[in-house]
């Protein structure tokens, strides 16, 4: 009987762990969100982060592990606009937790906030994997990262009501700092400007939208499909009517495309960081931008 | 600091400063439910052309070895979406020919509820069991045309009832999931709904996590028991024109265990993945069997003691290749008091283990279209058959779910 009190004791002290310690736990679905709530909640937070900068975000699998992970949070912060349709909605449905439905204040995209370009007049399939709600990769411009700040902010004070003056103070300090930021990145990059620049995917809208940036074209010949010979072919034709600068990837995309592109037109290739994480020198937002501005100039390999 | 104080380093006119401006909302068009719709066709060759069968199990539900030349295999009509902010529903038909008839099966029709909190989730109606890991998975997302032969001699292809279920997450650092489900148990491999309708259970529990960013995993244990008043397998054409139907009364008790593991390089899957899964099952039955249709009635006691398993490993070595390898094992060491009823049923599995090896490549144009080949070297019975099977299987309307 001893033993059986004593085994019981030692299961439940491994199932059942004790709440943790900070007032909101938070499951981000992109490092780039996960960032942002460290800016804004500090140490009254505490977040996980589902994806890497090395995994497709529109690829990955409803794992145990993230369902476990959802279960216990009381905040989901992802990117939205059908980014995560593969996975989420499964996630949030296993998870069981009422907080987090679609709808309720512990469910966060930051999408839906900010107006977003590439919304497709004609949803078809034979155009590849459009978004009905337009391009989800929001966060690679920091004029939209501002606002989607000051509505986060808010939602971690409807969450944690104590915690109101502590995520204002945050929100105004970051605020501040990613205002400067900007101008400063802007002057950088005004170089730029009306540089055509060839990309893999079009994860990179919102950035060539703010630097005033040209897509020249796209290795995918359509949205999530790969490149073929074919294609390959039309984009050399693209490049030398019109001179292009550069051809650029994330870190979670294959880079044989763009090699090959890049030995039939001698380009050069650049694997820009495209979240915190995606490169050594990215630890936050800030670097991101940083960092990508410079490898836009060709200042750093 | 003022909110208006801000100098904002953006140009006027290009973004609004809203919260939740309705434009803004994400394009969640109308009310009108998802639909998905999956076309399934198929070309099959097959060696001989013997009846199929599988020494020492009773086939029912959709066990079958498939059909030569052209067909069509499982083409579903799918219906689902948010009832209101407390149920999700789910209705799927799948339109089928059989013998030449078209028919509309009903294969799920079920409500769910979205959040009860505390990680507690009902569902009732018409759906897949939550036991085993192939069990609840669509034919469209399996890895292979076919069922594993365990999964077609023990469920029929797939375990499907009408009940409840009632499962709860554990709130613990890993996956930890618990559930039970009371069906009626009128299908196969139950039959008769036992009970007044309430013949059948299941209890599953499930655990599961990551090792590292590369790998994940899941474990599962099943059990699964049933009262059946009158399970028929299929009737079995005697001397000319009497029909005669192996009946089967009595209890059905089943064990399982399960388990996956996945690897992709950095968690990226759409690269590179490998996924390797072994499912295995066994199952004790006491009751009788009679041949309905024989005259004299014919009738014995039986004692069934059946287990099988598989296990396969899918690689997608580049993205939209995947290539399989499948090994299925079945055996069966059954008794009763006639033993040549026993044989006519069926039940006898005359010393042989049904085995069964495949290998599978297939193309996925996009995450929507899929074009297989399949290659089965086919020992289930004393007949050995090599079996081809060409299939495509595409998917339209609403974006599927990448489940683990």
């Amino acid at each position: 009987m001893k033993n059986w009190i004593q085994i019981f004791t030692f299961l439940s002290a491994l199932f059942i762990t004790s709440p943790l310690m900070a007032n909101i736990n938070v499951f981000a679905c992109e490092p780039e969100w996960a960032s942002l709530v460290n800016e804004l909640g500090g140490e009254r937070v505490s977040t996980y982060t589902a994806t890497t900068a090395f995994q497709d975000p529109h690829h990955i699998e409803a794992r145990p592990s993230l369902i476990a992970k959802i279960r216990r949070v009381n905040l989901v912060v992802c990117s939205g606009a059908e980014l995560e349709s593969g996975w989420l909605p499964l996630l949030l449905k296993q998870a069981g937790n009422k907080n987090t439905r679609p709808g309720n204040k512990g469910y966060f995209e930051a999408a839906s906030v900010v107006e977003r370009l590439d919304v497709p007049v004609d949803l078809d399939r034979s155009s590849g994997d459009v978004h009905a709600s337009g391009n989800p990769h929001v966060h690679l411009d920091p004029r939209r990262i501002q606002i989607i700040s000051k509505v986060l902010f808010n939602r971690l004070g409807d969450i944690d009501p104590q915690g109101k003056t502590y995520y204002q103070q945050r929100f105004n300090d970051f605020s501040q700092r990613w205002q400067q930021a900007i101008l400063q990145w802007q002057q950088q990059a005004s170089e730029l400007k009306g540089q055509r620049i060839v990309v893999h995917h079009r994860d990179w809208v919102y950035l060539f939208d703010w630097l005033g940036i040209e897509i020249a074209g796209a290795l995918e010949p359509k949205p999530g499909l790969p490149a073929t010979i074919g294609h390959l072919a039309s984009l050399k034709k693209i490049v030398m009517e019109q001179p292009v600068k550069m051809i650029v990837h994330t870190p979670y995309q294959n880079p044989r495309a763009a090699q090959r592109l890049a030995k039939i037109t001698n380009i050069p290739i650049v694997e820009l960081p495209y979240t915190v994480g995606g490169s050594k020198q990215v630890k936050d937002l800030f670097d991101l931008f940083t960092l990508t501005i410079k490898k836009l100039k060709g200042e750093q390999q | 600091m003022k909110k208006n104080s801000i100098a904002l380093p953006i140009s006027t006119g290009m973004l609004i400063l809203a919260g939740l401006n309705s434009s803004f909302a994400a394009n969640k068009a109308n009310f009108n439910p998802d639909i998905s719709l999956t076309l399934d066709a198929r070309y099959g060759s097959f060696s001989n052309n013997s009846d199929y069968e599988l020494p020492g199990f009773m086939l029912g539900g959709e066990a079958s070895r498939g059909e030569q030349g052209f067909n069509l295999g499982h083409n579903e009509l799918s219906f689902s979406n948010n009832i209101d902010d407390m149920f999700f529903g789910k209705l799927t038909t799948v339109i089928a020919d059989h013998e030449g008839e078209t028919e509309v099966e009903l294969e799920e029709a079920f409500i769910e509820t979205l959040a009860m909190g505390n990680g507690i989730t009902i569902k009732a109606g018409r759906f897949y069991s939550d036991i085993g890991y192939m069990n609840n998975q669509h034919p469209h997302a399996w890895d292979f045309t076919d069922a594993s032969l365990v999964y077609r001699g023990m469920f029929g292809n797939q375990l499907i009832d009408d009940g409840l279920q009632v499962s709860w997450l554990v709130p613990t650092e890993f996956y930890f999931k618990l559930g039970i489900e009371a069906m009626r148990g009128e299908r196969f491999p139950a039959g008769g709904a036992a009970n007044d309708g309430n013949g059948a259970y299941t209890a599953f529990a499930k655990f599961g996590g990551d090792v590292g960013v590369s790998h994940a995993w899941q474990l599962g244990f099943s059990h699964w028991r049933a009262d059946i008043e009158n399970r028929a397998a299929e009737s079995h054409a005697h001397e000319a024109d009497t029909i005669e139907v192996p009946t089967y009364a009595g209890e059905s008790s089943l064990n399982g265990v399960d388990f996956v593991w996945k690897w992709s390089p950095n968690g990226n899957n759409r690269e590179q993945n490998l996924k390797l899964q072994a499912e295995y099952f066994e199952r004790n039955e006491d009751g009788n069997v009679v041949l309905e249709g024989s005259s004299p009635i014919e009738e014995t006691t039986y004692q069934g003691e059946q287990s099988g398993w598989y296990l396969q490993s899918i690689y997608q070595f580049m993205p939209r290749w995947r290539v399989g390898y499948r090994y299925d094992y079945l055996s069966a060491n059954n008794q009763g008091s006639d033993s040549a009823v026993l044989m006519e049923a069926g039940l006898d599995n005359e010393g042989h283990k049904a085995e069964r090896s495949s290998i599978m490549l297939d193309y996925s144009h996009s995450e929507y279209s899929r074009i297989r080949l399949q290659v089965s070297k086919d020992d289930s019975y004393e007949d050995s058959d090599t079996l081809i099977f060409m299939q495509y299987i595409v998917t339209l309307g609403a974006h599927g779910a990448h489940r683990f």
